[in-house]
């Protein structure tokens, strides 16, 4: 346990906790658009940067993204100095040049008070920001599909060679996550698609709902462990037919009891 | 054969010894990058067809070695006479004949070959003598030259391997790890952190295993000093690096190379199998109980992999970006075990060290920067090539005294170092005794030790806009101030290039590369922004004159530039003519041309062809 002060209130941490986890917890609002509780944290967006020093620091102030930084005893931390307000507005403004047809990159600036970037703007600039969540998101997942591409300004989030991707099972993990709605998929009776890439869902055999892809079900069950057949029947069916199993063992003991 | 106790080496070397000795003369040919490029290769060929022929008595074959880089590239090719030091310059394949009939067969020199003094015209026959080589104190770069690049058994000669045989059995790694620290020894990869603080800390770190790893993915344009060593003296490099991994508890080790350098690759791997089959590498090193295996690993050339955490990204295979290092890569690095990460330079320095002791070394340089660092000195000096001075040396001793002052007499203008995110800095800063803090103090960086000179003819707002462009280029695009925020950067610069700036954007961009500084995740975003701070520092008035007045007063940019014929001059030969590829010049011959500004390109075509002085840039 340790204890640290976030703007001027003394508060506790668990040991290898990260500030912002702490900072969260306080209702304090700061943003962190790369930040996802499924993912490691990556620290792309800067955006979660807070002033931070020690009394026996001579004054000396750092700038770190909470995101990343394990809390510490006697840690002193301001989430909304004047430069930390300073390092956020321009971050802020700079993604609006590079996204300025973003809804979410401009009403997320607007919050902070930009609502006109100050930079050259790059008029066709799309919607994705580049925070990662995606790619992290399906590494995590165990099929590292899609991944960015090149470097610097260019960089990009793709599929290997831009084709369709062989290892996605369309599970749809990173079009869930995309905090600006960039990856876009579609979905027509049985079908989807995603990445250019076609998929059929798995009709439930006792009520016919459509669950999850083949690919995706093909994948759990060989990974998981799972029988390939558990994914036959859709989750509600299961639940009734446990439901059903269940009351009729209720019945049955208290048939024995009254015997 | 394999060595399996210390005189077993004692006695190779005694033989070896004898062996060399037994070479009255030896012709060392430079075969660094720079004398290669320049035909250094034919050079070795003709060499060895024209001894086979003539067969000289008392002369056998082995004593004809290519060499590692020698330093002085801009007379290369290379050719030293040992043991005179008589030093050939320029040398072409059909000199080689001559030479070996002067200076092989009898004691004379072949004169036309000799380098001559610029400042006074009188030839230099041995190279000591020359006052490139005689300003400059030799460590890391030390056999460059004078070793066989690729015989083991000539870095023996050269005491090679005495250094670990007395680490391994004289030494416990705590004594070494001490002695490294008393030497003051700092990374010469360019931060400058304690080499033996950082090996203590690893040798501590209670999670195993231990990694050693060396970084040789030198990106800096117009740096080659890493590149020279792992070329010209593999050994030194791998006992240095086994040195340390003895010294942290590391049994396994990687050097990582970026794939531009394929020689230097193919000699590290070379010098790897030499050193296993001796007993250097491998299982029980010399019978001591330790044990290394070294790897090289080959890098794609992304500037970002010389950064600690994306380099070790990279060995294992992953994508080359840069991670948070608020917990240090020497407590969680490589596979996130502890590693020690050392440039080249800094490893070479380690077996000297040893042998001699740490007092020594921390007796030359600076107090706070201790032995000598290696530079190549490029741009527009007259003695371009790779240096080596003690720390504390000033600016204007390495430009004037070893660089010999600048290409045709022209004003120094401006020095780069550091790199792309070092500084440049002007006339008034060149008798800054060069170490890593007074660099930093004066707003530049030691940095890997790239050295680019410049003269008049040189525009830093161009120079701003090149290095930044370099650096969106290279940034790895994974955090936003430096992926966007150096973008707008460079597209600011740029514009100012072409007179469409005005005075607040300087304003601007100070305040963007504050935010870019302080929040970048890692070391490139955070110095990225130094081309354009640096330069505006000390070259403001030329930033002002391109916004005010736009005009760029070094007559580089092209936006704010034309040229023009000047009638007297101009006696119509035609040469600019046929040079400008965009038909923007018209005339008849004889008769006085003239440009057609909405054609030219500016690109100075004509300005270079013209024998007359005839162009005018204004």
């Amino acid at each position: 346990m340790v204890h640290l002060t976030i703007n001027g209130q003394v508060v506790q941490a668990n040991d290898g906790e990260m500030l912002l986890d702490v900072i969260k917890r306080m209702g304090i609002d700061i943003p962190a658009i790369c930040q996802h509780d499924a993912v490691e944290p990556f620290g792309s967006c800067r955006l979660c940067t807070v002033e931070i020093t020690k009394a026996d620091w001579d004054g000396w102030k750092n700038y770190v993204t909470s995101c990343l930084y394990p809390v510490a005893d006697g840690l002193i931390v301001n989430t909304h100095s004047e430069t930390v307000n300073e390092i956020r507005k321009t971050l802020l403004d700079l993604y609006l040049a590079r996204h300025p047809n973003s809804l979410f990159v401009r009403k997320l600036a607007a919050e902070h008070g930009v609502t006109k970037t100050s930079y050259e703007e790059i008029p066709d600039g799309d919607d994705c920001i580049l925070c990662g969540l995606c790619t992290r998101i399906c590494e995590r997942m165990g099929f590292s599909a899609i991944s960015t591409v090149g470097r610097g300004h260019s960089k990009e989030v793709a599929p290997p060679l831009k084709e369709a991707p062989p290892d996605c099972v369309g599970c749809l993990a990173c079009a869930q996550c995309c905090p600006t709605g960039h990856i876009k998929f579609s979905e027509e009776g049985a079908s989807r698609s995603i990445w250019g890439k076609q998929f059929e869902k798995i009709a439930c055999s006792k009520c016919g709902k459509l669950t999850i892809t083949k690919e995706f079900a093909d994948s759990l069950s060989e990974t998981r462990n799972i029988p390939r057949e558990y994914f036959d029947v859709c989750d509600d069916c299961r639940r009734k037919e446990i439901a059903l199993t269940m009351g009729r063992l209720a019945q049955w003991s208290r048939e024995e009891e009254t015997v | 054969m394999r060595i399996d106790k210390p005189a077993q080496l004692t006695k190779l070397r005694k033989e070896l010894v004898a062996v060399e000795k037994k070479h009255t003369k030896k012709i060392m040919i430079c075969c660094g990058p720079g004398c290669l490029a320049n035909g250094a290769a034919k050079i070795v060929e003709e060499f060895r067809k024209v001894l086979k022929k003539k067969h000289i008595r008392g002369f056998k074959i082995e004593a004809l070695k290519e060499t590692g880089c020698h330093g002085f590239c801009e007379r290369g090719p290379l050719v030293i006479i040992e043991p005179r030091g008589t030093f050939y310059t320029k040398v072409k394949p059909k000199d080689v004949e001559e030479i070996i009939n002067e200076s092989i067969r009898k004691d004379e020199t072949v004169e036309r070959l000799l380098y001559d003094d610029p400042s006074n015209g009188h030839k230099i026959e041995r190279y000591n003598d020359i006052p490139f080589y005689s300003h400059q104190q030799r460590i890391a770069l030390r056999n460059l030259g004078h070793i066989d690049q690729y015989k083991i058994e000539d870095y023996i000669v050269a005491d090679g391997y005495n250094a670990l045989v007395k680490a391994l059995t004289k030494m416990k790694p705590d004594e070494i790890i001490a002695e490294v620290t008393t030497s003051g020894l700092r990374g010469r990869g360019g931060a400058g952190f304690s080499t033996g603080r950082k090996w203590a800390t690893c040798a501590k770190a209670e999670d195993t295993p231990h990694y050693v790893i060396c970084n040789g993915d030198e990106g800096d344009p117009g740096a080659f000093m890493d590149r020279s060593i792992m070329e010209g003296d593999p050994h030194s490099v791998l006992e240095g690096m086994i040195i340390a991994a003895y010294a942290v508890g590391a049994h396994e080790g990687y050097i990582y190379v970026r794939e531009e350098y394929p020689l230097a690759i193919e000699n590290l791997k070379l010098a790897i199998h030499q050193a296993t089959e001796y007993g250097f590498l491998g299982e029980n090193i010399l019978g001591s109980g330790f044990s290394l295996t070294l790897n090289v690993s080959r890098g794609g050339g992304a500037f970002v992999c010389g950064e600690s955490s994306a380099l070790m990204k990279s060995v294992a295979g992953e994508v080359g970006e840069p991670r948070a290092k608020y917990v240090r890569s020497v407590l969680k690095g490589f596979h996130d075990k502890p590693t020690v990460l050392n440039n080249v330079e800094t490893y070479a320095n380690i077996p000297v060290i040893i042998d001699k002791g740490g007092e020594w070394f921390a007796g030359i340089g600076t107090p706070g920067s201790s032995g000598t660092k290696a530079f190549s000195l490029v741009g527009k000096v007259r003695n371009t090539g790779l240096i080596e001075v003690p720390m504390g040396t000033k600016l204007r001793e390495i430009i004037y005294d070893i660089g010999g002052g600048i290409l045709d007499n022209r004003p120094f203008k401006a020095v780069q170092t550091g790199g792309p995110s070092g500084g440049c800095l002007p006339e008034e800063k060149l008798d800054l005794p060069v170490d890593f803090d007074t660099l930093t103090e004066a707003y530049s960086m030691m940095g890997s030790g790239g050295m680019i000179v410049m003269d008049d003819h040189t525009c830093v707002v161009d120079l701003a806009k090149y290095f930044l462009a370099f650096l969106v280029e290279e940034s790895c695009g994974k955090c936003v101030p430096c992926r966007e925020g150096l973008f707008q950067l460079h597209a600011m610069v740029k514009k100012i290039s072409e007179g469409q700036g005005i005075e607040e954007d300087i304003e601007k961009m100070e305040k963007l590369s504050d935010v870019i500084i302080k929040s970048s995740l890692c070391g490139l975003g955070k110095s990225g922004p130094n081309p354009f701070l640096s330069t505006v520092r000390y070259f403001r008035d030329e930033y002002l004159a391109h916004i005010r007045d736009k005009k760029c007063p070094a007559k580089v940019c092209r936006e704010l530039i034309r040229f023009d014929i000047i009638a007297d001059k101009c006696d119509g030969c035609t040469a600019c003519l046929s040079a400008c590829a965009f038909d923007a010049i018209t005339g008849k011959k004889n008769e006085v041309h003239v440009i057609d500004q909405d054609k030219c390109t500016k690109c100075g075509a004509c300005e270079a062809v013209c024998t007359r002085n005839a162009i005018e840039v204004s």
